[in-house]
């Protein structure tokens, strides 16, 4: 076992992990956060994206060992938990939009979806559709053609620069 | 999906991991961002018994200018480091530009340049691109530091010219100072897919001629290649010798045959991409 | 798209924001494989390396001695824990064969992947270790993996068992087909080949199963489309009584038809739970389940079409090799069956022969894939007829219109038997055309060909229809399916006004709480917000049949509307009784009961809800109840139909296909979710265009699966789709009070030969006349090479 300090969410965690345990597999089953998914064992799907360090990795391909001393971010701390009472309110844009646009269906690769739009957005503000087509080309989704998480996405980045959002 | 057991190193300098590799030998290997490794542990195609983790090695993260004119990059920097380097961009786009065609972003952002070049993989970008920049690695072992040429790196299928005890510290590459132009046509199924065949074509233009022309192959056989019968036919002529030079490219090559391509339409997509890379990059 | 506010009484038809979301784009959901019981134990399976071989012995006790596990079992040491084998609930012909299949095989593997032993132990990483130390003696025996050499006499037989790799011929002729063909002015005749593909759901499958504890209930938990299904087929396999039996389906990730379906894992796992006294995980890995996990398609499809001189259709043939794989799985045989009543589509024809060969080979078993015999059928016939349209010199349009059933004959009787109820193919074709700029691409095509531009323009039409809303139950049985194809819902007003419907569809995705919500609330006159609809748990929806077939809305929906309206008469009963008033004089209008001439005396159904609950003032032959159920048997199936038309770019030196724009008009009837019928079409086209362009599950000579994960087996990214652009007429449906028709599988069905019909339009004038699918860069070169002669 080998002694594992992380940053998840922004909350720290001491554990003996075995090294070969994936750095997923130790956020779902030894942190609980289940927000996070596994949709391959080849690299391929992303469901499992996070934030290490501020960028997104398939945590599937992490040993939780590589995380030590590190900062893990998922789906689950991505809205802003301060704002009780209207469910939405704390919502990240990117949260918002897969919501308003309709990007998501069965839902199991939107938290690698919209962790990987999120690192996406902060690397490019303003993606034309092709820009997006091609950043999240690390991510499957088999149930909405894509159409509309390429939507939500440029209507998250709307309004992260600030810009009116229009229907 | 679950790796076999192994014993975890952590090593914090390069000593460190030279050292635990000259204790457990060939059971032991060098994890760096992971990304060839650890997808084949955890299909189990690989059970090493000693993971030495460089990732702590801090030495072998980032860019700089050497005393002879060319880019070192440290074996630990990430692809998407290398590709929003200023040096990097600056002195040799080309191989920015190249790594910005591995993977997908995640993959990017995890794997590192020393480490894909370490696997050795034929089918993946920066070996082909390695070869045509006539770029090398410096390995250090037990008894110090050796370049080794990319001509003299990739051996056979997933075997590289490196030792057990040897790690990759630093990719070196040339800076292409002067009017060069280059185009990478990589060519696959779906985009987070590897190249059926990939082209890089790097081209110095002089005087509306090529006085210099590199093709580096992806995929075409066991270890990367140049496409050397095509660069000869070119240096020195003018551009409208791509067509009939690119003819050429398949020359020498060792095209595997598999469900996305026979070795006859590897060697004919190697001829269409390499003329268009070279027209794109003398363009 | 955002939500628009409306009153209450005005929530179909207008897109609503789904309410599923809420907890999907937080990470607060339950996935299978997010549950986590104490003492939970976990579950690994030891699969066959080989496609066909003998067990002659399986030791497990080296397994038992690795760290942390707690049982492990052969297939010989569960032998007496089944009551029969896994269920095949569809018996196409009398003399079906159907080899036994157990959970775990005992004697004979059958394909890679059967799995032969099991492993419990205390994680999943321990499990996974004791797999390997489970020792199998495996005697190989041939591998059947062609399914015409399998019917030739003295061939390797899949199973040793049977006689015959021949599972069953299954044949419907109407009209005199011979006629037909023998006075035909033209005859069209194609050999297409529909591919084997893996359905790749993003959840892989999962199963937790809780043994039982204060009460005799066993729990199982499992990513299933069909929970209801489930329980009763597990009962019948494992000898669990059915009502000691409850299946949970929670937060599901997709199914395409590979959730709707009885697994090995799933009884195993039930009986391991019951077995061992604790609760046990197994969740799948994605390269075991698609050794693991039905495949969908893999057709051999021999079709002719007979002409008059005019080019008016006489008749059709269809003769059918379809792949059953290894054994025959929930509904594997009858998958192809389905396209009896297609090929003809929206053809009027005289005569209509069809034949189908169920073929075993020692593959992954097939079944029910995203359209389930529909898109095969549909690929066939829309492919034909480009290639009859340019054997008889006529613009692909030009011979639809002159066959296709014209608006105003609907009702419409086909060849098949079956009545279309309505359609308007002429309208969506014209919105279509005008979309997609047809007249000017067509242009752009014609230049691109005379300057000999390396990259060629093709234009591919797909004018489909398809059956689905399963189904009408006394037509399943004529099909000798195995259950019937009612839904059932319940709908409950409570004291304070709110509403709970529970419905027997089982969503994965496709967003019945909100779409369900919105009937509800319309057909209640109550706030949408006010509706809970509650689903996937046998213990709570107590009976259905739930999710597969595009039948969720048409049949379930309608099953919603009937149990509301059930409601609504109650509350009337009611509100007449409070107002003093006769319940001929009561109006219902956005939730309010009114008097007839008195505006002022009105309750609202929330009234009417508080008062039946008091339930001190009531009318006296009635029960103090406002909740209703009602249980809705479709008279017909459901037939959306629409024009897809999509432009491709196709490199001709590199066989590389692009698809430059792709325009879709459907006509699905009345919409209750806009926004949601839109993304059923996006999902589905895309799925679609992958079966034309990217995907196909390909197996060795020794039947091993070359497409064994995510990396060989091309699911596209967005980077590989273009956007599709979509619209919509409405004819609405006939058949059920909504007037709706099933939306989830059109946009696949329709896609797949718009793409190839592009692919090949663009190649045309270099002779090519056909692609294989996927139309990969290799096989569209390879076609262009062969239509040279050879030459490259």
């Amino acid at each position: 076992m080998t002694k594992l300090n992380i940053t998840v969410d922004g909350e720290v965690h001491d554990d003996d992990v075995e090294p070969r345990t994936l750095l997923v597999h130790y956020l779902r089953d030894v942190v609980g956060k289940t927000g996070t998914n596994v949709g391959c064992d080849t690299s391929n799907c992303g469901a499992c994206t996070v934030h290490l360090d501020g960028r997104s990795v398939k945590s599937c391909t992490v040993l939780a060992v590589q995380a030590d001393g590190a900062t893990v971010d998922t789906i689950e701390g991505l809205a802003d938990p301060s704002t009780n009472g209207d469910p939405t309110a704390g919502w990240h844009p990117l949260q918002k939009a897969f919501h308003t646009e309709h990007g998501l269906q069965c839902g199991y690769c939107t938290p690698g979806m919209i962790m990987a739009a999120a690192d996406l957005l902060k690397e490019n503000p303003d993606p034309s559709e092709d820009e997006v087509r091609h950043g999240l080309e690390g991510n499957l989704c088999r149930c909405t053609g894509y159409v509309n998480i390429v939507k939500a996405v440029r209507t998250a980045a709307a309004e992260m620069r600030g810009e009116e959002v229009s229907a | 999906m679950i790796p076999a057991s192994f014993e975890y190193v952590r090593a914090n300098s390069i000593e460190e991991a030279i050292g635990a590799l000259q204790e457990h030998g060939d059971e032991a290997k060098l994890l760096a961002g992971g990304h060839s490794l650890l997808p084949l542990m955890k299909l189990r195609l690989a059970a090493p018994e000693v993971i030495v983790d460089l990732g702590r090695v801090d030495a072998l993260r980032g860019v700089c200018e050497t005393d002879d004119g060319r880019l070192a990059i440290g074996a630990m920097t990430s692809h998407q480091d290398v590709i929003d380097d200023d040096l990097v961009r600056q002195h040799c786009g080309v191989l920015a530009d190249v790594t910005a065609h591995v993977g997908d972003a995640q993959v990017r952002h995890r794997g590192t340049i020393g480490g894909a070049l370490a696997h050795g993989d034929a089918a993946s970008d920066l070996p082909a691109a390695l070869l045509a920049l006539d770029g090398s690695v410096i390995a250090q072992g037990p008894n110090g530091r050796r370049e080794i040429p990319a001509s003299e790196l990739f051996v056979d299928y997933l075997t590289t010219a490196l030792n057990d005890d040897e790690v990759v510290v630093e990719v070196r590459v040339p800076k292409l100072d002067g009017d060069w132009g280059w185009r990478y046509e990589k060519f696959s199924r779906v985009a987070q897919a590897w190249a059926i065949v990939g082209a890089l074509g790097i081209v110095k233009r002089s005087n509306g001629s090529i006085e210099d022309a590199r093709v580096g192959l992806t995929n075409m056989g066991t270890v990367p290649v140049r496409a050397a019968a095509v660069e000869q036919a070119l240096n020195g002529n003018g551009t409208d010798a791509i067509a009939d030079a690119a003819q050429q490219a398949a020359e020498g090559t060792d095209a595997p045959g598999d469900l996305n391509a026979t070795p006859e339409f590897r060697q004919h997509l190697a001829r269409v991409l390499t003329r268009r890379a070279l027209e794109a990059a003398a363009g | 798209m955002t939500a628009v506010d409306t009153p209450p009484s005005a929530n179909v038809g207008v897109t609503k924001l789904r309410k599923e979301d809420a907890h999907l784009v937080t990470g607060r959901t339950s996935w299978t494989d997010n549950l986590k019981l104490p003492g939970m134990l976990h579950v690994a399976f030891v699969r066959s390396p080989m496609a066909h071989a003998k067990v002659t012995g399986v030791d497990v006790s080296a397994a038992l001695e690795q760290p942390g596990v707690v049982a492990a079992f052969s297939g010989a040491d569960l032998v007496d824990n089944w009551s029969g084998g896994l269920p095949c609930a569809w018996p196409v012909t009398e003399d079906m064969k159907s080899p036994t299949h157990l959970p775990l095989a005992t004697d004979e593997v059958r394909h890679v992947g059967d799995a032969v032993a099991v492993v419990v132990a205390r994680s999943r990483y321990q499990a996974a270790d004791a797999v390997e130390f489970v020792e199998v003696d495996y005697d190989p025996l041939p591998a059947v993996v062609d399914m015409e050499a399998a019917l030739a006499d003295g061939s390797d037989l899949a199973d040793t068992s049977l006689d015959s790799n021949k599972s069953f011929t299954w044949q419907k002729i109407d009209g005199d087909i011979d006629a037909a063909f023998d006075g035909a002015a033209h005859v069209t005749t194609r050999r297409f080949i529909n591919q084997r593909l893996i359905p790749t759901a993003i959840e892989p499958r999962a199963v937790v199963c809780a043994p039982p504890r204060e009460t005799r209930e066993t729990t199982l938990w499992s990513a299933t489309q069909v929970p209801h299904i489930l329980r009763l087929m597990l009962a019948l396999t494992c000898g669990v009584p059915e009502h000691e039996l409850r299946v949970v389906a929670p937060d599901v990730g997709g199914g395409f038809g590979s959730k709707l379906n009885v697994y090995a894992e799933e009884a195993v796992c039930l009986v391991l739970a019951r077995k061992l006294g604790q609760p046990v995980k197994w969740t799948e890995s994605r390269s075991e389940g698609y050794q693991a996990t039905i495949h969908g398609r893999d057709q051999i499809q021999d079709v002719s079409l007979a002409f008059n001189q005019d080019a008016t259709l006489r008749g059709m043939k269809v003769e059918l090799l379809a792949d059953m794989g290894a054994y025959l799985q929930l509904v594997t045989p009858g998958v192809p069956l389905l396209g009896a009543f297609m090929f003809n589509a929206i053809y009027k024809m005289d005569a209509l022969s069809f034949t189908c060969h169920g073929i075993f080979t020692n593959k992954t078993p097939t079944d029910a894939y995203r359209g389930a015999g529909r898109p095969e059928a549909t690929f066939a016939i829309e492919r034909l007829i480009d290639e009859a349209a340019n054997e008889l010199g006529m613009e692909p349009f030009e011979l639809r219109e002159r066959n296709w059933i014209k608006h105003e004959e609907f009702p419409y009787t086909t060849i098949a038997g079956i009545e279309y109820d309505s359609g308007n193919y002429e309208a969506a074709t014209a919105k279509a055309k005008e979309l997609f700029g047809y007249d000017d691409l067509r242009r752009e095509q014609q230049e691109r060909r005379d300057r000999g531009d390396k990259v060629q323009l093709g234009i591919g039409i797909s004018t489909f229809t398809e059956m689905c809303g399963l189904a009408p139950s006394r037509v399943l049985g004529s099909l000798s399916y195995g259950a019937g194809g009612w839904e059932h819902a319940s709908v409950r007003m409570l004291p304070s006004g709110k509403v709970e419907v529970i419905t027997g569809t089982s969503p994965h995705g496709q967003g019945h709480v909100t779409a369900w919500s919105q009937i509800a609330a319309d057909a209640l006159g109550v706030p949408y917000e006010d509706v809970e609809v509650r689903h996937g748990d046998t213990a709570v929806a107590h009976k259905g049949m739930d999710t597969y077939g595009s039948r969720s809305l048409v049949v379930g929906g309608y099953a919603v509307q009937s149990a509301c309206d059930k409601v609504v008469a109650k509350a009337k009963r009611v509100a007449a009784h409070l107002l003093e008033a006769s319940e001929d004089d009561i109006e219902f209008e956005a939730g309010t009961f009114s008097v007839r001439g008195s505006p002022d005396a009105s309750k609202t159904i929330q009234d009417t809800a508080l008062a039946i609950f008091a339930a001190h003032d009531y009318p006296e032959d009635m029960e103090p109840s406002l909740d209703s159920d009602a249980t809705v048997d479709p008279e017909n199936f459901s037939y959306p139909h629409g024009t897809h038309l999509c432009a491709t770019e196709v490199d001709t030196e590199t066989g590389q296909v692009t698809i430059r724009s792709y325009v879709a008009v459907d006509d699905v009837g009345k919409v209750i979710n806009p926004q949601i019928v839109e993304g059923q079409v996006h999902g589905g086209i895309a799925q679609g265009v992958a079966q034309a362009l990217y995907e196909e599950a390909v197996y060795d000579a020794d039947g091993n699966l070359s497409t064994g994960s995510l990396l060989d087996y091309y699911v596209p990214s967005a980077a590989d789709l273009p956007h599709f652009q979509t619209d919509r007429t409405e004819t609405p449906a006939t058949t059920n009070p909504l007037g709706v028709k099933g939306v989830g599988e059109a946009g696949t069905i329709a896609s797949t030969p718009a793409v190839i019909n592009a692919v090949v339009d663009a190649l045309r004038p270099m002779g090519v006349n056909d692609v294989r699918m996927p139309a990969s860069p290799r096989n569209v070169w390879e076609a262009i090479q062969a239509a040279n002669g050879g030459a490259a």
